[in-house]
């Protein structure tokens, strides 16, 4: 018995996790185009993620789900954005951004942890399945990472002074 | 009659203006020039005629009253110092931002430069040069750490295979298309590979022509890039020496086979196979890169794999060898290395604080007065925040977004709102300009002087030959005014802006180019008068100027040289200085990889065609000059829509019948016109607007007539260039044509299968042109 299934349980969850809350914000800030079309882009490396897990962890005999179709992208959200009309006096939209880059930012950094635990138990029991697995899913997580960076260092100045 | 020399049109071409009574009455290439050798396309021939036209702006106007009203340069100037001055108050120098475009001068370009970025103090200048040549900048920076063009329009008279991928240069750059036809005429012709979905003039000529699905470039590029690599067809030598990242390219492309890629592009892996033998076997190979690449979605991604295609062949620095990514307007290279484009002056890195500290001592102010905690901000993202509100001035000069950019409803209501103070200066009352708060009538071409630098580094000067009509001025006088009435200072008290005239404004140009890849310190007024266009860099070591660049190695990618440390090229993320120190600290090429992303927006019932733009040889982007240029409005005088013979007979429509396109977004109307064009594809030309219909800014009871009525709100996050051959739409009949055929060129990519009943576009004895006319 070895910590596999535990991370790749946990990798899973991550992964779809992230690709809910990419689409969802995704539909939310649907205005803000780039962010609304590269976070559809990032929602599918999470999607390929998790399915490869689901394939790798039966082995481990962890029968996650999958293939699977996409997740629903969550609830309506309140504060959806009409694109091309002033928001008025509602909480500004460009907050709720930062607040969901950041959301999306400290998602991205838990499923890197756990990219970097399963890289190294699988070093450790030998299994080069799970190493390569790791070494082809955790460079896209660290580019969703500096993405989500980079969207909040750009935004921020305009965003956070013009309130 | 009095002949004065200047230099104008699409890519540097050098002409003489003859004038008679203070009037231009003809133009004539320059035999002499390095760029044209005294060769003149059709716009260049016949465009000078919208310089007299009727409806020239001779006055500035103010909206008063919710109509704009003529008026005094005091008024219309005060009021643009005044709002100017209430903003920086209220909100900050973020609530200001400038749009221009890739037609003024260097000269115009650099003083708005210092007026935004130090005098304003604002991130917030772009140029319309983001819609044609903002990833040209960026896969040259993204490659060789700097943007600079490295090749010469003379490779092409040294090149044993030429490779246009999305480059149609029979049509945007047509005297440098009769260069390819001497090639091709003459001994030892060039063998041509041609990468476009339509049937172009340099389709015909090519050996290999691949017309692959749109949204698809990168995933082609790889499998030539495969097929080279696997047959061992690379410079081994060339790549150790000179380039970083050979292994992350390789494994990117190990599996790209043309077989893969025939999948995904449409296209018989035969026929990719034959184009990397090609390839592969040049001996000199000379690539050019345009709007079929930048224009589409990953268009960053693809032109870098341009570059990686002459760089693990070696090819690159001697004569025939090297890669063209191109311009599409006059000046847009000024734009660029002027810091008018999003990025700072001189090619300078806004991440570097050395190059920031450097360039505000130039400009005698604290580094802390140019912004640069972002990056600077890009046109759609200028307009996004002006739809949010946090922008609320934007002055547009020389440009027409209300027709040029994507999502026109969108852009309508942006420029419609209240809440934004909007000025505009042009020649015409444009679209655009009849949203403005202010119009500024500006001086065209031959009405004032300065330099432009086309996409070969090629620096000509321009003079003025005539005056300005009525009050207009040139747009150096403008920016000059408002500068004084801005009272912009240096930290000494001194006038931020201290030159006066375009001389003077070179002058001090030539001071924040020194040392930077785009030196100009070598050039003066005079050499440019007398010696023609010199192409830079220039200095006093080499005043005859630089052919190309990089012939003896890479020069500006070091970390404490590099304009930037890159993006990655799938999300726009920015690399850390840090990392790229890691990854090249001998400041060598950078073979950067990216894998094949399917477009945002694809095909379905509803909309199950691929929907994509562009440009005809008649017409300059907006119309707003060749619309009124007699032979070239005849030439091309309605919007029309091209699609296949298949598709046609699947769409039951016929050439000449009025069809209605359709995207998400909204529809246009126009004849159709049936063309050898890729099956599933149609096309629609992005020139035509509203200005010369009734309704003046908009679509009327008639439908749709500008083509961005259709096209996606879409960029791609590394050059931030919006994608306007990546839609889906789906096409309608609307009435059965009378059987004329449509009106669009048939000399051109638009050319009818069934030449049958259209009538040919010939210019007839209105186009006649001789040396006596004009004498009176």
């Amino acid at each position: 018995m070895n910590g596999v299934p535990i991370v790749l349980r946990a990798l899973y969850d991550g992964e779809r996790e992230l690709e809910r809350q990419f689409l969802a914000a995704a539909d939310r800030h649907c205005g803000e185009h780039e962010f609304h079309h590269v976070a559809k882009d990032m929602a599918r490396w999470s999607h390929e993620h998790s399915e490869r897990i689901a394939h790798a962890a039966a082995p481990h005999d962890l029968h996650l789900p999958g293939p699977m179709d996409r997740p629903e992208p969550g609830p309506p959200a309140i504060l959806r954005e009409t694109p091309g009309r002033s928001v008025g006096r509602q909480p500004p939209p460009g907050l709720h951004l930062l607040r969901d880059l950041r959301d999306l930012h400290l998602a991205a950094t838990e499923n890197s942890l756990n990219w970097e635990m399963l890289a190294e138990v699988a070093q450790a029991a030998g299994d080069t399945g799970l190493l390569d697995l790791a070494a082809d899913c955790h460079p896209q997580t660290l580019r969703q990472l500096r993405w989500t960076n980079t969207m909040i260092k750009t935004l921020s100045p305009q965003l956070l002074t013009s309130l | 009659m009095g002949s004065h020399r200047f230099a104008a049109a699409l890519h540097g071409d050098a002409m003489d203006v003859a004038v008679a009574n203070g009037r231009i009455v003809g133009v004539r290439g320059r035999p002499g020039d390095r760029v044209n050798r005294g060769r003149l396309g059709p716009k260049d021939l016949f465009g000078w005629q919208a310089n007299h036209a009727k409806d020239r702006l001779a006055t500035p106007l103010v909206r008063d009253g919710g109509r704009l009203v003529p008026c005094g340069w005091d008024t219309a100037m005060d009021r643009i110092a005044d709002r100017t001055r209430e903003l920086l108050d209220e909100s900050g120098p973020g609530s200001i931002g400038f749009y221009t475009s890739g037609q003024l001068f260097l000269e115009d370009y650099y003083t708005l430069t210092v007026i935004a970025r130090a005098g304003i103090g604002t991130n917030h200048l772009d140029g319309n040069t983001r819609l044609c040549t903002a990833t040209a900048a960026e896969s040259l920076k993204e490659t060789f750490g700097c943007d600079g063009q490295p090749a010469s329009y003379t490779d092409i008279d040294h090149a044993d295979v030429i490779a246009l991928f999305g480059h149609n240069m029979a049509e945007t750059q047509p005297v440098l298309w009769m260069r390819i036809l001497d090639r091709l005429e003459g001994s030892n012709p060039p063998r041509l590979v041609c990468v476009d979905p339509r049937p172009t003039p340099v389709a015909r000529r090519a050996a290999v022509h691949l017309a692959p699905r749109a949204g698809t470039n990168v995933a082609l590029l790889h499998a030539l890039l495969h097929e080279i690599i696997r047959t061992g067809r690379i410079d081994r030598g060339f790549i150790e020496a000179h380039t970083v990242g050979i292994d992350e390219l390789t494994e990117r492309v190990s599996e790209c086979t043309p077989a893969w890629a025939a999948g995904i592009c449409d296209v018989p892996a035969g026929k990719i196979t034959e184009a990397a033998e090609i390839l592969g076997g040049a001996e000199r190979l000379l690539s050019t890169v345009l709007q079929g690449v930048y224009q589409s979605h990953q268009a960053t991604a693809a032109a870098c794999q341009v570059n990686n295609l002459q760089l693990i062949r070696g090819m690159l620095g001697r004569p025939g060898c090297g890669v063209l990514q191109m311009n599409g307007q006059p000046s847009a290279e000024n734009t660029r290395e002027c810091g008018a484009d999003g990025d700072l002056p001189g090619f300078r890195n806004w991440e570097n604080d050395a190059h920031v500290e450097d360039l505000a001592s130039i400009w005698n102010v604290d580094p802390s007065r140019i912004p640069h905690y972002a990056p600077p901000t890009p046109a759609m993202q200028i307009f996004r925040y002006a739809e949010q509100g946090s922008i609320r001035m934007l002055w547009i000069s020389g440009t027409n977004p209300l027709v040029s950019l994507p999502e026109l409803h969108r852009i309508r209501d942006i420029l419609g709102q209240e809440r934004l103070f909007t000025v505009v200066q042009d020649l015409y009352l444009t679209e655009t300009a009849q949203l403005a708060d202010v119009v500024l009538p500006a001086a065209t071409w031959a009405e004032k002087t300065g330099t432009l630098t086309n996409a070969d580094r090629t620096v000509h000067l321009c003079e003025q030959a005539v005056d300005p009509p009525g009050d207009a001025r040139p747009d150096l006088d403008i920016l000059l005014d408002y500068a004084r009435r801005m009272d912009f200072r240096d930290k000494d008290g001194r006038p931020l802006v201290g030159w006066h005239d375009a001389a003077s404004a070179f002058e001090a140009w030539k001071e924040c180019s020194r040392g930077r890849p785009c030196d100009y310190t070598g050039m003066t007024y005079e050499r440019l008068r007398s010696a023609g266009g010199i192409q830079w860099p220039c200095t006093e070591e080499t005043p005859e100027g630089t052919e190309r660049l990089y012939t003896d190695g890479i020069r500006w990618a070091a970390p404490d040289d590099c304009e930037t440390y890159g993006r990655d090229l799938v999300t726009g993320a920015s690399v850390s200085e840090t990392e790229y120190r890691a990854l090249n600290p001998d400041g060598k090429a950078v073979l950067k990889a990216a894998e094949y992303v399917p477009p945002h927006e694809t095909t379905d019932e509803a909309f199950p065609l691929q929907l994509i733009t562009g440009r005809t040889l008649y017409h300059f982007h907006t119309r707003t000059k060749t619309g009124r240029t007699p032979q070239l409005n005849a030439a091309a005088p309605e919007v029309w829509v091209e699609i296949s013979a298949a598709e046609a007979l699947r769409q039951g429509v016929a050439e000449g019948d009025l069809v209605e396109v359709t995207s998400p977004r909204g529809s246009v109307r126009g004849r159709l016109r049936v063309t050898g064009i890729r099956d599933g594809l149609v096309f629609l030309p992005f020139h035509y607007g509203y200005w010369d219909t009734p309704e003046g800014h908009r679509p009327g009871a008639y439908g749709g007539r500008a083509a961005n009525e259709t096209t996606v709100t879409d960029w791609d996050p590394v050059s931030k260039q919006p994608l306007f051959k990546t839609a889906a739409a789906r096409l309608t009949l609307v009435e059965r044509g009378d059987g004329t055929g449509s009106g669009a060129p048939t000399t051109t990519a638009s050319a009818p299968v069934d030449p049958h009943h259209v009538p040919p576009t010939a210019g007839g004895p209105a186009a006649m042109a001789g040396q006596n006319g004009g004498e009176r």
